[in-house]
């Protein structure tokens, strides 16, 4: 978008009735709670934002070698790998976190070995499970979409690394692999996006992320609107951030 | 029947299942029945929504088309649970401005309009983007032809680009009908009560917590692969009289 799109008549008026609704924001809604609950805001954002580099990370690690089954696998490899996406993407996400919480949280304490295990004061804390969930939520998403990636890239490239001698797993790493990830970086930009708006989910297994910090102070100062509005307001700046970032390494990777 | 169910160690999950009062199956098929319902509701709303801004998306004038794109992009980068959270509060204050300004007391909203309302104006935002992308990939010379005979824009509507568009769209509202169903586990945060939050409730009075978000999970999978069934069947029909991809190249 250029300066000169955005100087038409009817943009200049909308946004100075944006700038008005702003204005009336700031100083007709209440905000003098911010001094005090800023420090858990801050806390709770970098929760939200860890989490959610976190499960990506993982979650993509495990997508690959799914679409890889997907895709070549045999069938053996393929029906487990496309059952899991399906499941995954079948139920709600929900559903999968409380599953794992309170579902495994309540099989590990019965086994003794696991209690005096050195894992369990990880495994009787929150984050662990919703870590999990996100991550095998992401790996099932992506799962499909690399699937479609890996079987998308020309077939002569890789008979080309075939004909240079590579072995196959430098084929894959150099040829095949990154092509894949080229042809899907839109869809995995909004991918990144719909997995960031599933992290507040997490927030009903009582991990203290930025969604639980602003219910907290609806709940507190019963101030409906004002953290709610905030609160949109942070998600859709994470979410432009992503889309940035994206839209960067998108003009980088040669096409 | 019984006696496969004795030796696979599934009697017990069984007898919490049954329909019968002191199984909870009947709690679990009621919210199933309420998610589907406000999933249908929702879906059909969106879809209103989406018509409507896809035309104004495609043939409105400059503010209309701007302040949709506010609308669908805002939508979209804001989590849904958020989304519910505002328009909850703001559609049920609203109605209970309007009534009081009426005359009558604060108004108890059912939850499943509340549901229908919220997730309506989510899905809306997205066949806005599938149903513009649809009625764009419809040739243009067909709605020209149509104009040419002096068809109404309506009936032009009714008669050319709707049909014509159906098997561009069909995939997408295929999707969007699942993200609708899967969205509805989202109401249980807001205490409204269908399938996911009547299954926590079992779950944590009887202690069998996999066995009933293992059932719920079975139901939800039930509603995905049927309707998978269903929008393989609605594309198939939207597709009648088109030359198949397959064979055509």
């Amino acid at each position: 978008m250029t300066l000169r799109s955005l100087m038409q008549p009817h943009r200049i008026v909308l946004m100075l009735l944006f700038t008005a609704l702003v204005l009336w924001c700031a100083f007709s809604l209440r905000w003098d709670w911010i001094p005090k609950y800023a420090p858990l805001a801050l806390e709770g954002l970098w929760t939200t934002i860890w989490i959610l580099l976190v499960t990506t990370f993982l979650g993509f690690l495990l997508a690959v070698p799914l679409g890889l089954a997907q895709a070549i696998g045999p069938w053996y490899l393929s029906v487990p790998a496309r059952t899991f996406c399906t499941i995954i993407r079948g139920t709600p996400l929900l559903l999968q976190i409380w599953l794992l919480y309170y579902g495994l949280g309540s099989l590990f304490p019965q086994f003794p070995w696991i209690r005096s295990s050195e894992l369990w004061p990880y495994l009787r804390q929150a984050w662990p499970y919703a870590v999990l969930a996100l991550t095998l939520s992401y790996a099932g998403y992506e799962g499909e979409v690399m699937r479609g990636a890996f079987s998308g890239v020309n077939k002569g490239q890789l008979e080309a690394a075939k004909a240079f001698g590579m072995p196959r797993f430098t084929m894959f790493r150099r040829v095949w692999l990154p092509q894949a990830i080229r042809n899907v970086l839109p869809t995995l930009g909004g991918e990144t996006i719909l997995q960031l708006k599933a992290t507040p989910l997490v927030a009903t297994i009582t991990i203290v992320e930025i969604y639980s910090v602003s219910s907290r102070v609806r709940a507190d100062t019963f101030i409906v609107y004002e953290p709610l509005l905030l609160l949109a307001v942070s998600y859709m700046l994470i979410a432009g951030i992503i889309t940035l970032a994206f839209r960067r390494f998108e003009n980088k990777v040669p096409s | 029947m019984e006696l496969i169910l004795e030796t696979l160690g599934l009697a017990e999950s069984a007898q919490l299942l049954s329909l019968s009062p002191p199984g909870w199956g009947a709690n679990l098929l009621r919210g199933l029945a309420n998610s589907l319902q406000i999933a249908f509701g929702a879906f059909g709303f969106g879809l209103l929504i989406g018509l409507f801004g896809a035309c104004g998306k495609l043939y409105g004038g400059p503010v209309v088309r701007d302040l949709l794109a506010i609308y669908t992009t805002v939508i979209r980068a804001v989590p849904e649970l958020v989304l519910i959270l505002i328009l909850y509060y703001v559609g049920t204050d609203l109605i209970n401005k309007l009534a009081s300004m009426m005359g009558y007391g604060r108004v108890e909203i059912s939850g499943i309009v509340a549901g229908i309302w919220v997730l309506g104006i989510v899905q809306g935002a997205y066949s806005t983007e599938v149903l513009r992308g649809a009625i764009q990939a419809v040739p243009k010379g067909q709605i020209e032809a149509a104009r040419a005979f002096g068809m109404p824009a309506f009936m032009t509507m009714r008669r050319v680009t709707i049909p014509a568009m159906m098997s561009f769209a069909t995939p997408g509202l295929a999707n969007l009908w699942l993200i609708a169903t899967k969205d509805t586990a989202l109401l249980a945060i807001v205490g409204f009560s269908e399938l996911t939050l009547e299954t926590r409730q079992a779950a944590s009075s009887t202690r069998a917590y996999f066995t009933f978000f293992l059932a719920a999970g079975a139901l939800y999978l039930l509603v995905t692969l049927f309707s998978g069934l269903i929008f393989g069947w609605i594309e198939k029909w939207a597709r009648r009289g088109q030359p198949s991809l397959k064979g055509g190249r």
